[in-house]
């Protein structure tokens, strides 16, 4: 892998840029690898990232059913933050933003991360309460944000409107340290760091079994042949119970779209992410101008990868009460994801009924901001069989009634 | 947009004058059940790619709950009936049947 850097830049531009490589190796499969990660999203990369990093374990494929970073990697709002109520979740996106604010150093690779804050908009007194416990919860973790008022929301962000008809702005709960990252940047950047250690990433090859041996995983069976392996791991967000099924367990996951627009670019007008939760709408402004929409996830089960139009009616309805200039954009983009969503709305990261077999799901609409902090630990449980970020995280919890209750934190966008 | 009709009333009218509440003919189990069913009752979803049977409210309309057979892929509403069964009748079933072969096997 050639190092990224300014002399590489100079050096490319006095011989017209015929030395560029590509970034990452395009890999046919072989017969055998000690671990074969299922799916090469942010997730799944990052856990083949930090196998090879942290444990020396390289004899790792990434398998793909459509191309790199396709799905709820390239489809999310691209947010970051780590101001969660409840303790596990608290230090996992805490560990995850800490990462975030080195990845491309560590990565040698622009993920374009730009901590320029997050506030999460507190419309009823509801809200603010349930904010403000966020906030003192996050004091004695050790995270750091704030409740901020309406005056301070309104100086952070002049294109509000505070004194919106239905739901006026109360305040808000502010992360200075949350931001938002180039999505695709961060799935490339790990791709070339795996390809570098030598791992492969196969892409158009889609499982269509797993083959087991007296409770214990063999291999997988693709659509690019057979593949033998001794751990696998499954990290497929919105298609988790579908591959759970052909390794016949079930778990606790739901599937739903959850959509977002983007707008024509415009100039610079708002440079912090801001968050509405009751009114089911967030918007943050892109390196290019557009601003980028958030809506809801669609009230029914669903795989369409599109979403209601009802739910993009309620959103845009919602921003234009908050930012009444949106009502001037036109929208250029829509599209949806599937998201996995799990009974208390917290992630599962765990062994399963098949050993050799780990799951890393149920990140529901809130995925893209954990993707290192997930990598590490997955990658930590794979190889040692714990890790201590996400004991809590187990499947269990759901027999044992152990729940990491953030539905009602974070029930809508997060 | 789903086109729905209720059974309940009979309008036929857009999703957004009913909602959904989640996979319909759950098997309730309650004191005294095993930690596996209870985990089973709560949590544990079929969620299919496919044919999906749940149960959907009248919420701006009769008010009354009732059962929707629909395709979790392409959102077809196969057709509703009324809450008060454990199964989808046979007529709903033979018409699924007809229009996805062999969707038994996934669900």
């Amino acid at each position: 892998m050639k190092k990224y850097s300014v002399f590489a830049v100079a050096r490319e531009a006095m011989r017209h840029h015929t030395g560029w490589t590509r970034a990452w190796r395009d890999a046919a499969p072989k017969k055998r690898y000690d671990v074969v990660i299922v799916g090469a999203g942010g997730h799944g990369l990052a856990t083949a990232y930090y196998l090879g990093k942290n444990f020396g374990i390289t004899n790792v494929a990434v398998i793909e059913k459509g191309w790199l970073g396709g799905g709820n990697t390239g489809r999310n709002t691209t947010i970051i933050r780590s101001n969660y109520l409840q303790d596990p979740s608290a230090a996992i996106y805490e560990k995850s933003l800490s990462l975030y604010e080195t990845m491309s150093q560590d990565l040698n690779y622009n993920v374009m991360f730009s901590p320029r804050g997050v506030i999460m908009l507190a419309q009823t007194e509801h809200e603010v309460r349930g904010y403000k416990r966020t906030a003192h919860a996050n004091m004695l973790q050790g995270v750091t944000t704030e409740f901020i008022g309406p005056e301070k929301v309104k100086e952070l962000v002049p294109i509000i409107n505070l004194s919106g008809p239905r739901y006026p702005v109360l305040g808000g709960l502010w992360q200075a340290r949350g931001g938002t990252a180039r999505h695709d940047a961060v799935a490339w950047g790990y791709a070339r760091a795996c390809s570098d250690m030598g791992m492969d990433i196969i892409q158009k090859c889609e499982v269509t079994g797993v083959q087991t041996s007296g409770g214990k995983v063999t291999g997988v069976q693709t659509t690019r042949g057979d593949i033998a392996c001794d751990k696998v791991g499954m990290v497929v967000a919105g298609h988790s119970g579908h591959l759970a099924d052909l390794a016949g367990f079930r778990l606790p996951i739901e599937s739903v779209a959850l959509q977002a627009l983007v707008s024509e670019p415009i100039k610079p007008c708002m440079d912090v992410v801001v968050m509405a939760n009751t009114v089911h709408g967030y918007m943050s402004q892109s390196d290019k101008g557009e601003m980028v929409i958030g809506g809801g996830t669609d009230g029914y089960n669903n795989y369409t990868q599109r979403g209601s139009f009802h739910h993009i009616e309620e959103t845009v309805r919602a921003l234009i009460e908050t930012f009444p200039m949106v009502s001037r954009l036109k929208m250029l983009r829509q599209w949806g994801g599937i998201v996995d969503v799990t009974g208390d709305r917290s992630p599962i990261l765990s062994k399963t009924p098949v050993d050799g077999i780990f799951i890393n799901c149920g990140w529901g609409t809130g995925g893209f901001k954990a993707i290192p902090g997930s990598g590490w630990a997955m990658a930590e449980l794979m190889a040692k069989g714990r890790s201590p970020l996400i004991d809590a995280f187990g499947l269990e919890r759901f027999t044992e009634g152990r729940f990491i209750d953030e539905s009602v934190a974070a029930g809508v966008a997060h | 947009m789903l086109i729905v009709s209720c059974p309940c009333c009979g309008v036929t009218a857009e999703e957004t004058e009913f909602h959904a509440h989640g996979e319909a003919h759950i098997t309730r189990h309650t004191v005294g059940s095993s930690d596996d069913d209870m985990e089973t009752y709560l949590f544990m979803r079929k969620n299919p790619k496919g044919v999906h049977f749940e149960r959907w409210r009248h919420q701006y309309g009769c008010g009354k709950w009732f059962l929707m057979a629909r395709d979790t892929v392409t959102l077809e509403v196969f057709g509703t009936y009324p809450a008060q069964t454990t199964e989808p009748p046979a007529d709903l079933l033979e018409l699924i049947d007809a229009k996805r072969p062999g969707w038994r096997e996934g669900a």
